[in-house]
């Protein structure tokens, strides 16, 4: 049954699985082992982040396309909720209806602007694509803040999500093994199912005929091209699924934050959070994006406290000149780019390819020896 | 279609700047004519704009800093075509060489405010001066390194080169944090830059025009140093077929090394000339010029160094037009430009149709 469900993409290495299933239950029990809004709003973003970071891979991972351009539809999928929400508010607040009318709206935009993009430069070189991507998320971004009477401008929108995701939604009366059930938890839940599907779909994509294509396409194009693919098509329909995936993360953060604006989710350092975190996973596998964003968010929260001691207020290093400012925490993202190098260099496959290269030696000396 | 012009461009496309440039040189050798269609353009959107701007010294005064606005962008994007065209390097982290030379420029006026405060011209222009060497020094000299640690063993690999490049900018903008924090820095201008001429009714800054001089010196010098010295020859052929001139037993490798030190020195002028222009200078100046500088190398023609310079020009004005005739819409100016250039000529206006 694992083996359907994972469509015969199982992890290949023992500590990879099990990390992967410590992931899977820590979030799912989440609300029951960590309460707390905090460490929920943690536990929502990471799963937001898995979403999008595996729709990323899909682009960079498995076909090979740099693109910049991909919180621009994430961005979308975001706007696209919060309008909705925002315009679709009645009297007895926000119907379903409105929200998935805004999501709506969104994904058909995606996958145009997406095909667009797409058809017109993915003609050429990856070079080429990305730097147009650049262009073009830049100029959506602004467009964005400037469309302030739809987007909120710089502000962002807030907006009410429907009721049964609002705080004040109880539906039992008794709280069920030590927790009081309520609107959040009853979001976290949605997001946790939504994702995990979307998860396991991305998983059979690219473990499907079309999947090899690309990954054929992404080791050599000119081959995949001689054989008789379309790679065009090919890479056209990747980005236009991969959009796609995008567009549903960020409606999905959207309805959690009940928040949108461009910081969130159009912003260059999201892109750069989403390219650190596939390449420090593992590109060429969706089991990067978990394991990645996992690492990704403890760092970002625990490197900053692993800093404070270093270089804070009377750390180790407080009072040495030239080293204090280095490590200082305010730099945790000048030591995620060390990583970031250093990766790209000595483990092009990221913690996943790592994890899994050692468990195929291992398995192959205890073959000889036996 | 793309395709069925390739062989035309290839011969066309042979050295743009050589044709330009030295048309007139002499008959021993049969040159092509050279491509002035995309010049003929931009004149032609200048010109344009004169009736819909309506006054003729508000377009003056427009079409000036348009052109101040191109060429500072021609300083700082040259660099990175000519490294992309020589050794099919994309160097996505250029921006930290523009963000360091504009902060280098900050601590040098800073440490000379006897100078940049005095009344004296030649002090104020003397401060200034000071300032763009030892930007371009430190520019340089972090373009050696990079070159050095970040970029040399990712030759070939695209994919790789744009992440870790990428990966190079995070940290470089991280660093300058280390050294100058994080916070925006004013970088006034001199007194002697400060103000504005009047040519009839045009009121045109003083800082634009010399800009403008400063543009025109460096696009002189680099037309120069490529079209009528030895090294340019060897830079250009190697642009052309960078395996023809390494048999011919030249180390392109150590050529390349040079352009990209040029090159990233060029960007620290530019950082200093942009930091001028916006008055100060933040740690993200260089992501938020990467942007622009991307699209003027797409429209000029990936690797063409004259494609680059017109492009820039391009870029310049009609962000200047569009900023006075409708606002809104000048900030997509720029994406709007590409896209029309590229639905006329999808490899750029000057393709250099090796790739």
């Amino acid at each position: 049954m694992w083996n359907r469900l994972l469509s015969h993409d199982l992890p290949r290495s023992r500590a990879l699985a099990v990390a992967l299933v410590l992931v899977l239950v820590l979030l799912a029990l989440q609300p029951f082992v960590l309460p707390g809004a905090k460490a929920l709003n943690v536990a929502a973003k990471m799963l937001v982040f898995v979403l999008l970071v595996a729709s990323y891979d899909l682009l960079l991972g498995y076909t090979g396309i740099v693109s910049f351009a991909h919180t621009m539809f994430f961005g979308i999928g975001a706007y696209g909720v919060a309008i909705g929400c925002t315009r679709g508010a009645g009297d007895e607040g926000v119907a379903w209806s409105a929200v998935l009318i805004g999501l709506g709206v969104a994904l058909l935009l995606s996958l145009a602007l997406s095909l667009v993009i797409g058809l017109f430069s993915l003609r050429v070189k990856a070079i080429f694509y990305a730097m147009i991507t650049l262009a073009v998320a830049a100029a959506f971004q602004t467009l964005a803040s400037q469309l302030s009477e739809l987007t909120g401008g710089e502000d962002g929108l807030s907006f009410k999500a429907p009721a049964w995701l609002s705080p004040s939604f109880e539906p039992f009366e008794t709280p069920v093994f030590g927790l009081m059930i309520d609107g959040k938890v009853v979001a976290y839940y949605g997001l946790f199912v939504v994702v995990a599907l979307s998860f396991l779909a991305l998983l059979r994509i690219v473990n499907s005929p079309f999947g090899r294509v690309l990954q054929a396409i992404r080791e050599n194009d000119f081959r995949a091209e001689a054989i008789g693919y379309r790679t065009v098509v090919y890479r056209t329909l990747s980005n236009v699924i991969a959009a796609g995936f995008a567009t549903l993360a960020g409606g999905l953060l959207a309805l959690w934050l009940r928040y949108t604006g461009p910081e969130t989710t159009l912003s260059f350092e999201v892109m750069l959070d989403v390219l650190l975190i596939v390449v420090i996973g593992g590109m060429g596998t969706l089991y990067g994006a978990v394991i990645g964003t996992v690492l990704f968010v403890f760092v970002q929260n625990y490197l900053q406290d692993a800093l404070k001691w270093l270089g804070g207020e009377g750390g180790w290093f407080a009072g040495v000149p030239l080293l204090q400012p280095l490590v200082s925490p305010d730099r945790w993202l000048l030591w995620l780019g060390v990583g970031f190098v250093l990766c790209v260099y000595y483990f092009p496959s990221g913690v996943v390819g790592r994890l899994r290269a050692s468990g195929i030696s291992k398995r192959s000396t205890r073959g000889e020896t036996s | 279609m793309w395709r069925c012009c390739r062989s035309g461009d290839r011969k066309r496309a042979a050295m743009p700047a050589v044709t330009a440039t030295t048309a007139s040189a002499g008959a021993a050798v049969p040159r092509r004519r050279p491509d002035v269609r995309p010049l003929v353009l931009t004149a032609a959107l200048a010109l344009a704009a004169w009736p819909l701007v309506g006054s003729g010294s508000t377009w003056l005064t427009l079409t000036i800093a348009g052109l101040a606005m191109g060429l500072i962008i021609f300083i700082v994007a040259s660099g990175l075509t000519l490294v992309f065209g020589l050794m099919d390097v994309l160097n996505f982290g250029h921006g930290v060489f523009i963000a360091c030379g504009a902060f280098v420029a900050t601590s040098v006026m800073a440490g000379m405010a006897g100078w940049t405060g005095s009344a004296s011209a030649w002090q104020n222009l003397g401060a200034v001066f000071a300032a763009m060497l030892a930007a371009m020094a430190v520019a340089g000299a972090l373009g050696w390194a990079f070159e050095r640690v970040v970029v040399r063993p990712v030759y070939g690999q695209h994919l790789k080169q744009i992440l870790i490049t990428m990966g190079g900018m995070i940290i470089g903008e991280e660093l300058i944090k280390v050294v100058w924090g994080p916070a925006q820095i004013p970088l006034p201008l001199p007194p002697a830059l400060q103000g504005a001429v009047f040519v009839g009714d045009a009121a045109i800054e003083i800082y634009r025009l010399f800009a403008v001089v400063i543009g025109l010196v460096v696009f002189a010098a680099l037309a120069w140093t490529l079209n009528r010295t030895k090294l340019g020859l060897l830079v250009r052929a190697g642009v052309q077929d960078r395996e023809m001139v390494e048999a011919l037993g030249y180390r392109i490798k150590r050529l390349f090394v040079g352009v990209f030190v040029a090159g990233s020195a060029l960007a620290g002028l530019g950082g200093v000339l942009w930091g001028l222009y916006q008055q100060g200078v933040v740690p993200q100046i260089g992501a938020q010029v990467n942007t622009l500088i991307f699209i003027v190398i797409i429209i000029g023609g990936l690797g063409s160094t004259l494609g680059c310079f017109v492009g820039a020009v391009l870029v310049g004005l009609m962000a200047n037009y569009t900023g006075f005739l409708a606002p809104k819409v000048a900030l997509f100016s720029n994406i709007g430009l590409m896209v029309a250039v590229l639905l006329w000529r999808p490899q750029g206006l000057y393709p250099v149709s090796r790739r």
